[in-house]
């Protein structure tokens, strides 16, 4: 299965969001877009240009944004305001918390430009602690796709989701191979390869890592198998737990910091149901810099060979 | 520092903001060009800050709460000896401390900051923090107008009002435009002086692209005792560089190599007529 995962072309997974909110504004009149001052990067000008009475400009008033969301959630509307990932988030964790998750509303909080692979702005704008922020609300559904088909698939489906979502998605142009038609199920993991020695739950741009890093094992004789944890909440706990009966340990890969995101939420699941062995990849605790994806990924410990070094010391703890 | 030494810094802040943007191929040209009159003064002309005393508790602060015009800073930086100006051949560049937005680790820097709307509030707390310890030092921070949006900066102007902070001082680079377009379009600020009047400011305005004007307001602070002040600094996005100035794209654009040549040409003409000037005089 793994020479099927091939790379149709780069794209950035913002413009499958774009592709999808594009969509949207075809078939969903109750969707509205909010963006602080970010149109261009957050690639929404065809969905503004076709709808502009369902746009509304917030100019760089995070919080002022999730405040209106959510105003606009209980006229009826599904709003998608939309930013950064750091300003999305953090900077307007309260707001959040008390206007949209408390309060139940339908807001499908959308954001470009997570973590590392934003590169030159450093850290400021390079966040590694939005899904841990996300995941910890209560009602709270997180997803991280993998590429452009599947943010523009993700992006038509929380349409559809009924409750707070929280979109992440990035800025850099990256392999795109998952299928143009599939259909997004929230909460579903995603089976891309079958193997038997160690069960590889990845999320957003780390998944092509993992490919790449299963494609140089397996001529090493090593059997990955590798799963999509797009929506790491609802967590699929019975496709977890199905891939680690049967290959005895997991590897888990992020783009995010190793405290409170996709690595946590498995070992969550393995620690009740299913205790075994679990090796990280994830950023190890610290701050971003400046630099392209391919520089800092690895410095990083996100890199191909970190994902084949973390599989080998897992398999050493079977 | 005379009225022509000042305008040739400036002219030649600008030519160093353009190279290291453009060996860099990253960077805030717009905004750095629009706000490095208002740096260029405040360092050399107001500010009681230099590389000798910037450990100095008593020191004169400086917060850029716009940071993505990081480069008009690195450059003023540089040039009063913080680090040699060479280091930022490496800016935006991987394993550089010259990253995209302001950084403490390196060395002149106060805040990081970032994200928009954070510097007003650090600086009211610098500011508070003095009067409290009876330092005399004062504290300056340049906001974009993009980021007057942002609700933190007039929960910000309530405090420093509130407490007095007449040894504050808010410089808004008012170039008129954001990323996505003109201010007007995306939120609009005005009538910003009344505004900011109306939070128990003192307001002045001023051509923040003219060093001299610049130098004669900002010498004459507080401009009222027990009141923070606030400067509205008329600018222009992309200034010095004809074909950049007003051009909404060189927000963050990267000159192709014939438009350094040519923005390189006009900035170099501009500081040669200056030094002939000064020649005559």
């Amino acid at each position: 299965m793994l020479d099927k995962l091939v790379d149709t072309g780069k794209k950035a997974t913002r413009d499958g969001y774009g592709a999808g909110m594009h969509e949207l504004g075809k078939v969903n009149p109750n969707v509205v877009a909010l963006c602080a001052d970010l149109v261009a990067s957050l690639k929404i000008q065809e969905f503004i240009d076709e709808n502009p009475e369902r746009f509304i400009q917030s100019g760089i008033s995070e919080a002022n944004m999730m405040g209106m969301a959510a105003g606009l959630a209980t006229g009826g509307k599904i709003p998608f305001p939309s930013t950064f990932a750091n300003f999305a988030t953090g900077r307007v964790y309260d707001q959040i918390r008390q206007s949209i998750a408390y309060s139940e509303k339908n807001v499908k909080i959308c954001a470009s430009h997570a973590g590392l692979t934003l590169g030159e702005d450093g850290a400021t704008h390079q966040i590694l602690e939005d899904i841990g922020m996300m995941r910890m609300l209560p009602g709270f559904t997180v997803i991280n796709p993998c590429d452009y088909n599947q943010t523009k698939a993700a992006t038509i489906a929380l349409a559809e989701h009924v409750g707070p979502a929280y979109l992440r998605f990035g800025r850099p142009s990256w392999p795109n191979f998952t299928p143009a038609d599939q259909k997004f199920e929230i909460g579903k993991a995603l089976m891309l390869s079958e193997g038997t020695d160690v069960s590889i739950f990845s999320t957003g741009h780390m998944v092509w890592q993992t490919i790449e890093a299963a494609r140089a094992l397996e001529k090493e004789g090593i059997s990955c198998e590798l799963i999509n944890i797009h929506t790491i909440k609802p967590l699929d706990e019975a496709a977890v737990l199905a891939s680690v009966a049967k290959t005895g340990c997991v590897v888990t890969a992020e783009e995010h910091n190793r405290y409170g995101g996709l690595g946590d939420a498995i070992a969550q699941v393995l620690t009740s149901n299913h205790p075994v062995p679990q090796e990280y990849v994830a950023v190890n605790d610290s701050f971003g810099e400046s630099g392209k994806p391919a520089e800092l990924l690895p410095k990083y410990g996100l890199g191909i060979d970190d994902v084949v070094a973390a599989v080998k010391k897992v398999l050493k703890r079977k | 520092m005379t009225d022509r030494e000042l305008k040739l810094k400036s002219v030649e802040y600008r030519q160093k903001i353009l190279r290291y943007i453009y060996h860099a191929k990253a960077g805030h040209t717009g905004g750095s060009l629009s706000c490095i009159d208002i740096l260029n003064v405040l360092y050399n002309q107001v500010m009681n800050v230099s590389p000798e005393n910037f450990d100095d508790p008593g020191r004169d602060r400086y917060v850029q709460s716009k940071g993505h015009s990081v480069e008009a800073l690195y450059v003023v930086l540089a040039d009063l000896g913080f680090f040699p100006e060479e280091d930022l051949l490496t800016l935006c560049r991987y394993q550089s401390p010259y990253i995209g937005h302001p950084t403490k680790k390196v060395r002149g820097m106060e805040q990081n900051t970032g994200g928009l709307g954070h510097g007003l509030a650090i600086c009211s707390g610098n500011a508070l923090a003095a009067k409290k310890d009876k330092l005399p030092l004062r504290v300056f921070t340049v906001l974009g107008d993009g980021e007057m949006a942002e609700g933190s900066n007039w929960e910000a102007m309530m405090l420093a009002a509130h407490y007095k902070l007449d040894n504050l001082c808010a410089i808004l680079d008012y170039n008129k435009q954001q990323i996505t377009g003109a201010n007007a379009d995306v939120i609009g600020l005005e009538p910003i002086r009344q505004k900011v009047e109306a939070f128990g400011w003192v307001v002045r305005e001023v051509d923040g692209n003219d060093v001299c004007a610049l130098a004669d307001t900002l010498q004459c602070l507080p401009f009222e005792a027990g009141k923070p002040s606030f400067v509205i600094a008329h600018t222009v996005k992309g200034k010095g560089v004809s074909f950049m100035e007003g051009v909404l794209k060189w927000h963050h654009g990267v000159p192709s190599p014939e438009q350094y040549e040519q923005a390189m040409k006009e900035l170099e003409e501009a500081r040669q007529k200056l030094l002939e000037e000064v020649v005559e005089a």
